[in-house]
């Protein structure tokens, strides 16, 4: 689960985590209150106005409605013209982002609305580094990343200049040790005050990433101030969603306006839903299956308008409520099911799919293959039902029956 | 011959709740040596599981069954008592990396957990601490392993299977399904399936499984199944290159969009890597036959054979 920038710096800074002081908003009255205090707490007249998306690159976003105004925004008025000055150009940015739709290179095209803006003080950067903690799979433990290339887009920097990312890997047993970090400091040039700061800061981060159950942690850039402290300048997390029962205040911290309402809908029915772009949508038994089916409908020459995975133990309700969310989706012009019963018998699934058939009156047309346990009674089933139901023999089969039926 | 488990392995369920229960009872009609449980809540007493065989009206083997099955509160005493090798775990996610170094500890040579859901960062300290043990873990977030006629531990059906000379290793359950299914109607039989599940963190992987078929004198031919995230399908293919043995191979998630976990916790095409174009041409470079769709697995395995 991913959440927002000011929820991550607040969950690192009750780990005594080095971010600037903010003030989350939802109105332009509360972004116009937060500066004030901000100001006068942290003694400088600088301010930055944020968007809160669950999408990088704000910095270099901008507004569909206002291209001047970008995802991030630092406001400079205040230090000729005071609060009040600051004030203002708050109130204009906010009135220009909030509500209003954020392009970024992460968004795609269609962007995403903010709903939610971080104020934050200034701050005088001397350096920006990279810092992200995250799984090593090939390890199986956590690792440290860190790079001198801090606000460039990772990515780029391990295809290009491979040479600039140092890790180090996490031992569960002891977290990350002191020469690590010492190392690490060292590795990117750090010394001093900043090279001890650094060290805190990067094993705090290596152990907050374990307390919290994170799946990544990036702070890109982690910044060297004009005084030598580390901070994180922008913080982007993800939590483990296997690991939410034991962190219930994140849990609440879910925007669900972030994410897709048909895969919000099928997440709360037990179903695994993943929209995507084609007409051939699909409804399957396991994930390697569900995946594999989208696969073959492409190789036919089709395009799959969803991954839908119903799990091992499917209901009628459950897949009715699949085909609901499946046929949502206007681009929709076919249903293809796919169902190797193992454990699950047939004749079940069959009837389930009768059922749900007849709930939602399917508009569309749709191709059945069923396979395994009581395979034959799951057939009959289907062809004494009356419905419009068109039988396949295999998982090929049934890829180019609904592709001729939505043709 | 076999590998991880054939008919003589005395197994241990930790996880008798309702999940565990189904599955034990179908373990034991295929005719699984299931020795005991253990759930401390309902340790002392006994589970009663019987009915008729998978093998029913097989001559020579038993048309019913009836087994009664004692529950211990830990898997040290179970393992004391039953002198059970092998245990599968049902147990719920929150505790089930627990309930997998408890059985390390204890002494069990080969667990297998079938639990779907755990949190990595539980099983960061379960591998962790099977390091400093002799214990084999196999999953999570799998269906199991199964040597067929002998001995299946796990959620699989198990008359799909078919006793013969093909070695299955894969990342997936029902695709599993789909590809035994597919061998055993050309009349391709099985050593032994082993799910190795689809969570980022696992215990035993590809490399692991394929160099046990690779030594094993019954096992002529091997399919893996994989799928998107990660890289275990490449380090696959670069051991696959010192194999004698034919290989036939999947990746499923062609289709997958970048960023998204595709059901599985460790399906995620992620920063560019762990695309299944990138393992496809990795095992296609190892010399392994690929089926171009799933429909093709079985016959992949046939063209690796030579025999298509």
């Amino acid at each position: 689960m991913k959440i927002h920038e000011y929820q991550a710096k607040e969950l690192l800074a009750a780990r005594g985590i080095a971010v600037p002081l903010g003030r989350p908003a939802t109105s332009v009255d509360e972004a116009v209150a937060a500066v004030r205090p901000l100001v006068e707490q942290s003694g400088n007249p600088v301010v930055v106005v944020k968007a809160q998306i669950h999408a990088g690159g704000r910095g270099k976003g901008r507004f569909k409605e206002n291209e001047e105004v970008r995802g991030v925004n630092v406001v400079t008025a205040g230090i000729s013209g005071g609060i009040e000055a600051a004030e203002a150009e708050v109130r204009r940015l906010a009135t220009e982002m909030l509500g209003n739709t954020l392009v970024t290179l992460q968004t795609g095209p269609e962007g995403k609305t903010v709903n939610r803006l971080y104020v934050e003080q200034g701050i005088d950067i001397a350096r920006e580094l990279y810092l992200a903690v995250l799984l090593d799979r090939a390890r199986s433990r956590n690792i440290v990343m860190a790079s001198t290339e801090g606000g460039m887009e990772i990515e780029k920097v391990a295809e290009e200049t491979p040479e600039k990312i140092l890790r180090k890997e996490i031992d569960p047993a002891f977290g990350l040790l002191g020469f690590q970090a010492h190392e690490l400091a060292v590795d990117l040039g750090l010394t001093g005050d900043a090279a001890a700061s650094f060290a805190k800061f990067v094993r705090a981060l290596a152990e907050a990433a374990m307390e919290l159950d994170t799946d990544l942690i990036e702070i890109n850039p982690l910044v060297v101030t004009g005084d030598g402290k580390v901070m994180a300048l922008d913080a982007k997390m993800a939590i483990d969603d296997n690991a939410l029962f034991r962190h219930p205040d994140i849990a609440a911290m879910r925007d669900e306006t972030e994410e897709d309402p048909s895969e919000v809908r099928a997440k709360n029915a037990g179903l695994n839903y993943i929209k995507l772009d084609g007409t051939i949508g699909c409804l399957v038994n396991g994930a390697g299956l569900a995946m594999a089916t989208m696969d073959t409908i492409k190789h036919v020459g089709g395009e799959p308008a969803n991954f839908l995975d119903v799990g091992g133990g499917a209901t009628a309700d459950q897949v009715a409520t699949g085909f609901e969310i499946i046929t949502s989706d206007p681009n929709v012009k076919g249903i293809f099911v796919n169902i190797f019963g193992g454990i699950m018998r047939c004749d079940v699934i069959a009837t389930g799919i009768v059922e749900a058939v007849k709930r939602v009156g399917l508009q569309v047309p749709l191709v059945v293959r069923l396979e395994g346990t009581n395979v034959d009674e799951g057939r009959r089933i289907l062809a004494e039902s009356g419905l419009d139901v068109v039988p396949a023999d295999s998982l090929r089969d049934g890829a180019e029956k609904i592709l001729e039926l939505t043709k | 011959m076999s590998i991880l488990i054939d008919s003589s392995t005395k197994v241990l369920v930790q996880g008798l709740g309702k999940t565990g229960q189904f599955h034990t009872d179908k373990a034991i009609a295929y005719g699984t040596n299931m020795v005991g449980a253990v759930h401390p809540s309902r340790a002392g007493e006994t589970f009663v599981f019987e009915g008729e065989t998978d093998h029913s009206g097989v001559p020579g083997r038993p048309d019913t069954y009836r087994v009664e099955l004692p529950v211990y509160a830990t898997v040290k005493e179970a393992v004391a008592e039953t002198g059970a090798t092998v245990s599968v775990v049902y147990v719920p996610p929150a505790g089930a990396a627990d309930a997998i170094m408890e059985a390390a500890a204890a002494g069990i040579e080969l667990v297998i957990a079938i639990t779907e859901g755990i949190p990595v960062a539980d099983m960061i300290v379960a591998k962790r601490f099977l390091q400093g043990t002799d214990t084999r873990l196999v999953g999570p977030n799998c269906p199991g392993v199964i040597t067929p006629g002998e001995c299946k531990i796990g959620i699989m059906p198990g008359y799909i299977h078919q006793r013969g000379k093909i070695g299955v290793v894969s990342r997936s359950g029902t695709l599993t399904y789909e590809a035994v299914y597919q061998l055993t109607r050309l009349g391709l039989g099985q050593t032994t399936a082993v799910g190795i599940g689809g969570d980022p963190v696992n215990g035993t992987n590809f490399v692991d499984v394929l160099q046990m078929f690779e030594a094993d004198p019954e096992t002529e031919g091997v399919i893996m199944i994989g799928e998107i995230g990660g890289s275990a399908e490449e380090e696959a293919a670069e051991f696959v290159k010192t194999m004698s043995k034919p290989v036939a191979g999947f990746i499923a998630g062609t289709t997958a969009p970048p960023g998204k976990r595709m059901g599985h916790a460790g399906a995620i095409v992620s920063g560019g890597s762990g695309t299944a174009e990138a393992k496809i041409a990795a095992m296609k470079a190892a010399g392994i036959v690929v089926a171009e769709t799933p429909s093709d697995m079985g016959e992949a395995m046939l063209r690796a054979l030579g025999q298509s």
